[in-house]
């Protein structure tokens, strides 16, 4: 046994004593903010390193902070995706829409109209932008807070929105909690309400496109948060060893319910920092930078059709709402954390770079937002018509059995009837599906 | 070769049967699946080049390739993960867990993931994998070698559990599992790996190649998963058991010269309920015999399940043979194990009832 240290303070203890540290947020309810501690860099100084160079080579990046768009609103450096004004206002319009149908959304849920909601705000880029950046049939699996993904890729409203109210319309028969989204059709894997599980099943569907010689990629996106999660390194050490052509998002949007990223490790290193040790590339990105999202997510995407391997990219943000409907961040975050963020406000920056270089303005983007939300309600009283969550218009009592197995064993045929006995029972004169 | 119903005692011989192990029968069905079906990946650790601790996937590697038997990081939550991500792209996975002990770390995946995944996207994604697992004990395993979480995966809705106890099922069973669209844990008793065990461990163990379930056909068949295989038929009472008590309750029985009629359920999760109810109608008694501990154990299930459906019929109370309600024991495996003295004085009080 060793001796101990030499003139401890008390027999038996060290000098000092050990103390335990929590971490704790910089600012609290009421708190005054000044964010001068977060180090904004300059757009365009960030280098780009070949696609196809040694993993080890991004190390720098993982440190950094990607950015294109300058104070100038202009797009900067040799991340500059060079993308022409159309595309620039597509994504836009998506950014748009996506703002427009989560203030519908969370209305409706505060109107009853469903359990539950999670708005995106602030977050845009880091789906829109960045499946923009992908192939339409390169497969993603999100987590709950890329419904961006969905518009960008034109899924349906109304078919989201029935979802959400859990109705007759449902495509997944009121299975799901609201906004837990499946569509095979346009590559966006089901949503799970289990933290990070998706990771590894990216990289399984990677392997799974390697295995048999595919071009299609996977991406996945988990919240800084969830890479605290075992299946989070899971994914990554697979990801490397078979060097699955996966791009692994990382929106570390500050907050994990009322936790802050501390708890996640975000004291002692970035996010992006962890894509080193497992020998995969890394990049860490302004995620309210849409330019700088879709140059990273390209090159990323890039680099793994190529064969280059998978690559982490951080999207350093801000989730500048509450967690969910279920959420009140004026509990436990100051207000003032939303206004003070130093990377803006993601559709801002967009809208504004566009201005700057001569190819919109503020009356079109008012029309647009207009006409955004005149769709989202029009969606909306089209959904209702497939009625809201709990007024009755829901899928029949047996479809609760179906697709839990290919085919119903007898234990749940024995069930079944038994839902549709209890139905008859309460509703004796029958009642419309 | 047709589907085996093999509910009759006699072996199934034909020209192209030969006798197998258990390792030698899986080994084949896994064969015969990677040449049948290109989207079959076997995966796991030590599975590859080595061919499995267990020797279950020699020579799968070599003959298949990298990109179709390959080993892989120690992490189940990575394996069952991955493989959901693999079945949700189209392929047909086939992972390894290395021992049952070891699958807590991808229970998350397994049940929150794979069992759900078919429901919770109204059948647009499916995980139509196969987990194998050697499970059981017998074997001086000590506490994580030796266990039997069936009923852990018997309480996910959406899981089949399948257990074989011949090689003639193991291979069978195997490829119908892997031919299930559903996410299916197969557990392979380990202790008959090689040989049936009869629960007298100061006796030596009868190699397979003397059973009649050892006559293993050529190549491909199926045995239906949801089927119970009646291996001895008798009036005096019904046994319910699966994996290697199968084979301990047989010896028990015959040591005892009891006519009992003893079902191997060889499929937990469906249930052959129906054949089940026709035995314990027939004999009005029944035992259930499992190696797993007994507080809410699969024969739990069996027994609430046979009480509800036979009560009329029920001469003596249902009984149940089990694990004790430890952590497995290393030293004192044999007074733990549900062996004979123990399987002989409940059919001694089922009788007397």
């Amino acid at each position: 046994m060793a001796d101990r240290p030499e003139g401890t303070a008390q027999e038996g203890r060290n000098k000092p004593v050990l103390s335990l540290h929590v971490p704790e947020p910089t600012y609290r309810p009421g708190d005054a903010v000044d964010f001068s501690h977060i180090a904004v860099t300059q757009a365009g100084a960030q280098p780009r390193p070949d696609e196809a160079c040694h993993a080890s080579e991004t190390a720098p990046l993982t440190l950094d902070l990607v950015r294109v768009l300058g104070d100038d609103d202009l797009a900067h450096g040799p991340w500059d995706p060079k993308l022409d004004a159309d595309t620039l206002r597509q994504m836009l319009h998506h950014f748009a829409m996506v703002r427009a149908f989560d203030a519908r959304m969370y209305r409706g849920q505060r109107q009853g109209k469903t359990s539950f909601y999670m708005k995106c705000t602030g977050e845009e880029a880091t789906s829109i932008s960045a499946a923009m950046a992908l192939a339409s049939d390169d497969m993603v699996f999100p987590s709950y807070r890329q419904q961006g993904i969905l518009i960008a890729r034109g899924y349906s409203l109304v078919e989201m929105i029935n979802q959400i109210y859990s109705n007759r319309g449902d495509k997944l028969k009121g299975r799901q909690l609201p906004i837990m989204y499946s569509s095979r059709e346009h590559s966006f894997f089901s949503i799970s309400g289990n933290l990070a599980t998706q990771t590894p099943q990216a990289v399984g569907w990677a392997m799974a496109s390697a295995i048999k010689g595919d071009s299609r990629i996977a991406a996945t996106w988990v919240g800084e948060g969830s890479t605290a999660e075992g299946d989070f390194h899971s994914a990554c050490t697979f990801a490397a060893v078979y060097n699955a052509p996966v791009i692994l998002n990382v929106v570390n949007n500050q907050w994990a319910i009322s936790s802050f990223s501390g708890f996640a490790g975000a004291e002692r290193t970035t996010f992006a920092a962890r894509a080193v040790g497992y020998g995969i590339a890394g990049i860490r990105v302004d995620g309210n930078d849409p330019l700088a999202v879709y140059a990273a997510e390209r090159w990323a995407a890039n680099r793994a059709r190529a064969n280059g391997g998978p690559t982490l990219i951080e999207h350093f943000t801000y989730r500048a709402e509450g967690h969910s409907t279920s959420d009140d961040p004026s509990q436990y975050r100051s207000a003032q954390e939303t206004e003070e963020w130093p990377l803006g406000d993601p559709v801002n920056r967009l809208k504004k770079h566009l201005i700057a270089l001569g190819e919109w303005d503020e009356d079109r983007h008012a029309a647009m937002d207009l006409a955004c939300a005149e769709e989202v309600k029009a969606a909306t009283k089209d959904a209702e018509k497939n009625g809201i969550l709990g007024h009755g218009l829901h899928h029949p009592f047996a479809t609760m059995f179906e697709d839990v197995f290919e085919e119903l064993p007898w234990h749940l045929v024995e069930q079944s009837k038994q839902a549709i006995h209890e139905r008859e029972v309460k509703f004796p004169e029958g009642r419309p599906q | 070769m047709s589907v085996q119903e093999a509910s009759s005692r006699d072996p199934v011989v034909t020209e192209d049967t030969r006798r197998l192990n258990m390792i030698e029968a899986i080994n084949e069905a896994l064969d015969i699946m990677l040449a049948r079906d290109p989207g079959v990946v076997i995966m796991g650790e030590d599975v590859g080049y080595f061919g499995g601790v267990f020797r279950a996937t020699a020579g799968l590697q070599e003959k298949h390739g990298k990109t179709r038997v390959f080993d892989t990081p120690i992490s189940e939550c990575g394996i069952i993960g991955v493989a959901v991500g693999m079945g949700a792209y189209g392929l047909r996975p086939v992972p390894e867990i290395q021992f049952a002990d070891y699958i807590y770390p991808g229970l998350d995946q397994l049940i929150s993931e794979a069992a759900r995944l078919r429901y919770r996207s109204a059948g647009e994604y499916i995980a139509p994998m196969t987990v194998r697992s050697p499970f059981g004990g017998g074997i001086f395993g000590g506490q994580t070698h030796s266990q039997s979480p069936e009923a852990i995966f018997a309480h996910v809705a959406g899981l089949k559990t399948v257990i074989p106890s011949t090689p003639h099922d193991a291979k069978g069973l195997l490829i119908a599992a892997i031919e299930d669209n559903d996410p299916v844990i197969f557990f392979e008793p380990k202790r008959i790996y090689n040989g049936p065990f009869s629960g007298y461990y100061d006796k030596p163990v009868e190699p397979w190649k003397k059973h009649r379930d050892s006559q293993v056909p050529e190549g491909y068949y199926k045995i239906p998963l949801g089927k119970a295989r009646i291996v001895q038929e008798g009036e005096a009472m019904t046994v319910l058991t699966y994996g290697t008590m199968v084979h301990v309750a047989e010896a028990v029985c015959a040591a005892k010269g009891v006519d009992a009629e003893i079902l191997d359920l060889r499929t937990l999760v469906p249930l052959d309920i129906q054949a089940i109810e026709k035995s314990v109608r027939k004999t009005g008694r029944c035992l259930i015999v499992h190696e797993a501990t007994r507080t809410a154990g699969f024969g739990a299930e069996l027994s609430a399940l046979v009480t509800e459906r036979c009560f009329y019929h029920l001469e003596a109370p249902v009984d149940r043979v089990t694990g004790f309600d430890t952590p497995y024991p290393h030293s004192l495996e044999w007074a733990y194990f549900p062996g004979p003295v123990r399987i002989g004085e409940a059919i001694d009080k089922l009788l007397k009832d």
